[in-house]
C-alpha cells in the first residue's frame, strides 16, 4: 500500500509552469493597466492589476483557512469520519502561512501607497478642513467610522488575526505530526489538540468576521451588512471543501489513500452540498433583506454591480451556478460516489466561487473597468500554481494516513 | 410441503450478519430482522431494496413548492395586488425575492410531512396499531432473524443459525 505520496516531477513542473504564467501575468497585468479611466482619475494607480492581486491572495487564502477551521472543527466535534482524509486537510491548511503573507502584503503596500484598493488608507478621507478651505475629499460619512480605521488599530487587528491563526495552524500540524512519530499514551497530545481547537474555533468565529469587515468589506467603505462576515465565510468553507475532496478524488485515482472508504466520499460529497447551500442561503438573505428595505446606503452595493457598473453576467451567474447547480447534481446519493460528478461539480463551482470573490472586489476598485481577460486568468492561474506546489510539497512530507489517532479505526470502516 | 417460521436469536450485530450471510448463501430468504438499533450493511445481505422515500420526498417538496407559489401569485399578485415597500406586486417575477423564504418554508413542510407520512403508513406505524414485532426483547439488546422455510429444511437452517452463534432459537 503506497502510504507515502510522492511529489512527482510532472506535478513539479505542471505548478512551475502555472508559476511561470502567473509571473508573466504579473508583469503583463501591471504594464497593460497603465492607462487611468477618465472617471477614476485620481483613485485609479493599476488598480485592475492590484485587485486581481487582492482576489486572488484573498481566494487562496480563505481556502486554507477554512481548511483550517474545518479541521479544528473535527477536532473539537471529536469527528471520526474524516480521520483518513486528515492529513489532505493538513496539507491544504498549510498553504496559511503564504496566504496569510500575501495579504499583508497586499495590506502594507496599500499602506505605503503602491495601489489606491482601500480609499480609506487614503488620510484625506478623515480631515474636515476650515469653513474658508473645506476638504473637497472629505466624507462624514467615512469619517464617523475613522478611530476603527486608524493605522495603528487597523494593523493591531491585522496582525492579531494572522499570528493567532497561523499560530493554530503549526500548533494542529506539528501536534499531528508528533503523534505520528512518537505514538500517543492515552491520547495526550490529541486531547490537547482538542482543546486548542475549542479556544481556535471562539476566536475565529469572532476574527472570522472582522477580518472580512477589515479587508473586504473596507473596499466599499461606505456601505455595510452585518451577513457579509458569515458570507464571506461560507465561500471560504465551501472553496475549501472542494479543494479537500478534489485532491482526495485525485489521491485515490492516482493509488493513494486505499483506506479511505466510499462513504468518506460521499460525506464529503454531503458537506459540500450542504455549505453550497448555507453560502446560497447567506448570500441571498443579504440581497432579499437590502433589496427589500431599499435604504439607498444599502442598495448602492448591489445597485453598483447590477446597474451601475455592468456585472450583471458575473454577479448573477455566480449565484446562481453556486446554487443550482450542486443542488440539482449532487442531490441524490449515487451522485456523491460518483467522482465523476464530484469532480465536474467541484471544479465549477471552484471557479464560481473565485468569481464570487471577484464580484466583492472588483466593482470597488475598478468600477465598471473590469473584464475577464489575460491578467485575470494569468494571476489566477499562477496563484493556484502556488496553492498547489506549497499544498502538494507538504503532502509530500508526512504519511498519507495518520498514525495512533484514537478515531482512525472507526474512520477506516466507516459506513453510511 | 409445510412452512414453518423460525426466530433466530443473536446476542450481537456483527454474528447475526455472518449468520444472514450463512442463510442467504443456503439459498434461504431472510423474511425479516428486528434489531433494537439499525445494523450497518445487513440490507444488501438480506435483500432489502433501497429505498424510495427520497423520491416521494423529491416530489412532495416540488408540489409544496408549486403549491407556494400558486398561493402567493393569486393572492399577492391576481386577487389583490398590494403594493409593500414600494414594490409593485403587479407581477410575480419583478418581486421574486419576496416569495423566496415562503416558497422556501411550504417546500421544506410539504417535503418534511410528507415523507413522514408517507414512512409510516407504509411501515403502518399508527396510533393503536398492534405491535408486528414477534419478541419485545429486540427493543433492548437482541438480534431476531425470522424466517419462513420449508420443514425439510429445519435441521440444517437451526445447524446453521447455531454455528454462527444464536443464543436460541424458536420455532411457532
Amino acid at each position: 500500500m503506497n502510504q507515502t505520496f510522492t511529489f512527482t516531477d510532472k506535478a513539479k513542473r505542471l505548478c512551475y509552469l502555472l508559476m511561470g504564467i502567473g509571473f508573466i501575468g504579473l508583469i503583463w497585468g501591471y504594464v497593460r493597466d497603465s492607462n487611468v479611466p477618465a472617471d477614476m482619475a485620481g483613485h485609479y494607480n493599476h488598480n485592475r492589476f492590484w485587485a486581481n492581486m487582492l482576489v486572488n491572495s484573498f481566494f487562496f487564502m480563505g481556502i486554507s483557512l477554512a481548511g483550517t477551521f474545518f479541521l479544528a472543527l473535527q477536532y473539537a466535534a471529536e469527528a471520526g469520519w474524516a480521520t483518513t482524509v486528515k492529513r489532505v486537510m493538513e496539507a491544504v491548511t498549510c498553504y496559511l502561512p503564504v496566504g496569510l503573507g500575501l495579504m499583508v502584503l497586499m495590506l502594507v503596500l496599500g499602506e505605503f501607497k503602491a495601489h489606491n484598493l482601500y480609499e480609506w488608507m487614503n488620510s484625506d478621507l478623515f480631515t474636515k478642513g476650515t469653513l474658508d478651505k473645506p476638504n473637497p475629499l472629505f466624507d462624514e460619512k467615512v469619517a464617523h467610522n475613522h478611530s476603527y480605521f486608524k493605522l495603528p488599530f487597523f494593523f493591531a487587528r491585522t496582525l492579531g488575526y494572522v499570528l493567532v491563526w497561523g499560530a493554530f495552524q503549526r500548533l494542529f500540524r506539528r501536534r499531528s505530526l508528533e503523534v505520528d512519530l512518537n505514538g500517543d499514551a492515552n491520547h495526550i497530545v490529541h486531547f490537547k489538540n482538542v482543546k486548542s481547537a475549542a479556544i481556535f474555533l471562539v476566536f475565529f468565529g469572532f476574527t472570522s468576521s472582522t477580518m472580512s469587515w477589515d479587508w473586504l468589506m473596507s473596499l466599499d467603505v461606505r456601505w455595510a451588512s452585518t451577513m457579509f462576515g458569515w458570507y464571506t465565510f461560507s465561500g471560504m468553507w465551501i472553496s475549501s471543501l472542494i479543494t479537500i475532496t478534489l485532491l482526495t478524488v485525485w489521491l485515490k485515482k492516482n493509488g493513494y489513500l486505499e483506506e479511505v472508504q466510499e462513504s468518506t466520499i460521499h460525506d464529503l460529497g454531503k458537506w459540500m452540498f450542504a455549505v453550497s447551500f448555507l453560502w446560497s442561503y447567506l448570500y441571498f438573505m443579504q440581497f432579499m433583506l437590502i433589496w427589500y428595505t431599499n435604504v439607498p446606503e444599502e442598495v448602492s452595493y448591489f445597485y453598483d454591480r447590477i446597474h451601475e457598473f455592468g456585472y450583471r453576467w458575473t454577479v448573477w451567474p455566480a449565484f446562481f451556478v453556486n446554487f443550482a447547480f450542486p443542488m440539482i447534481m449532487l442531490m441524490s446519493r449515487d451522485a456523491k460516489r460518483n467522482y465523476g460528478f464530484l469532480v465536474i461539480v467541484g471544479c465549477c463551482i471552484f471557479l464560481f466561487h473565485w468569481l464570487d470573490v471577484f464580484n466583492m472586489v472588483m466593482p470597488a476598485t475598478v468600477h465598471a473597468h473590469w473584464r475577464l481577460g489575460i491578467t485575470e486568468v494569468t494571476l489566477f492561474l499562477g496563484f493556484l500554481g502556488l496553492f498547489l506546489y506549497v499544498v502538494l510539497n507538504n503532502l509530500a512530507k508526512a504519511p498519507l494516513m495518520v498514525k495512533n489517532h484514537p478515531f482512525l479505526e472507526e474512520s477506516k470502516h466507516l459506513h453510511i | 410441503m409445510n412452512k414453518i417460521t423460525l426466530h433466530g436469536i443473536y446476542d450481537d450485530d456483527q454474528q447475526l450478519k455472518e449468520g444472514a450471510i450463512k442463510i442467504v448463501g443456503m439459498g434461504i430468504h431472510v423474511k425479516e430482522v428486528f434489531s433494537p438499533f439499525p445494523v450497518h450493511g445487513i440490507d444488501p445481505i438480506i435483500g432489502v431494496k433501497r429505498t424510495r422515500l427520497a423520491i416521494c420526498a423529491f416530489i412532495y417538496g416540488l408540489t409544496g413548492m408549486s403549491l407556494a407559489t400558486w398561493m402567493m401569485w393569486y393572492m399577492m399578485v391576481t386577487d389583490w395586488p398590494t403594493e409593500i415597500g414600494g414594490k409593485p406586486n403587479f407581477s410575480y417575477l419583478l418581486n421574486v425575492p419576496a416569495f423566496i423564504p415562503i416558497t422556501f418554508e411550504s417546500t421544506v413542510l410539504c417535503a418534511a410531512h410528507g415523507m413522514a407520512i408517507t414512512f409510516f403508513l407504509r411501515s403502518w406505524l399508527m396510533p393503536g396499531v398492534k405491535a408486528k414485532n414477534p419478541d419485545p426483547r429486540t427493543t433492548d439488546n437482541k438480534f431476531l432473524m425470522l424466517l419462513e422455510i420449508n420443514q425439510g429444511d429445519q435441521s440444517k437452517v437451526e445447524a446453521a443459525l447455531r454455528e454462527t452463534g444464536a443464543s436460541e432459537i424458536h420455532v411457532c
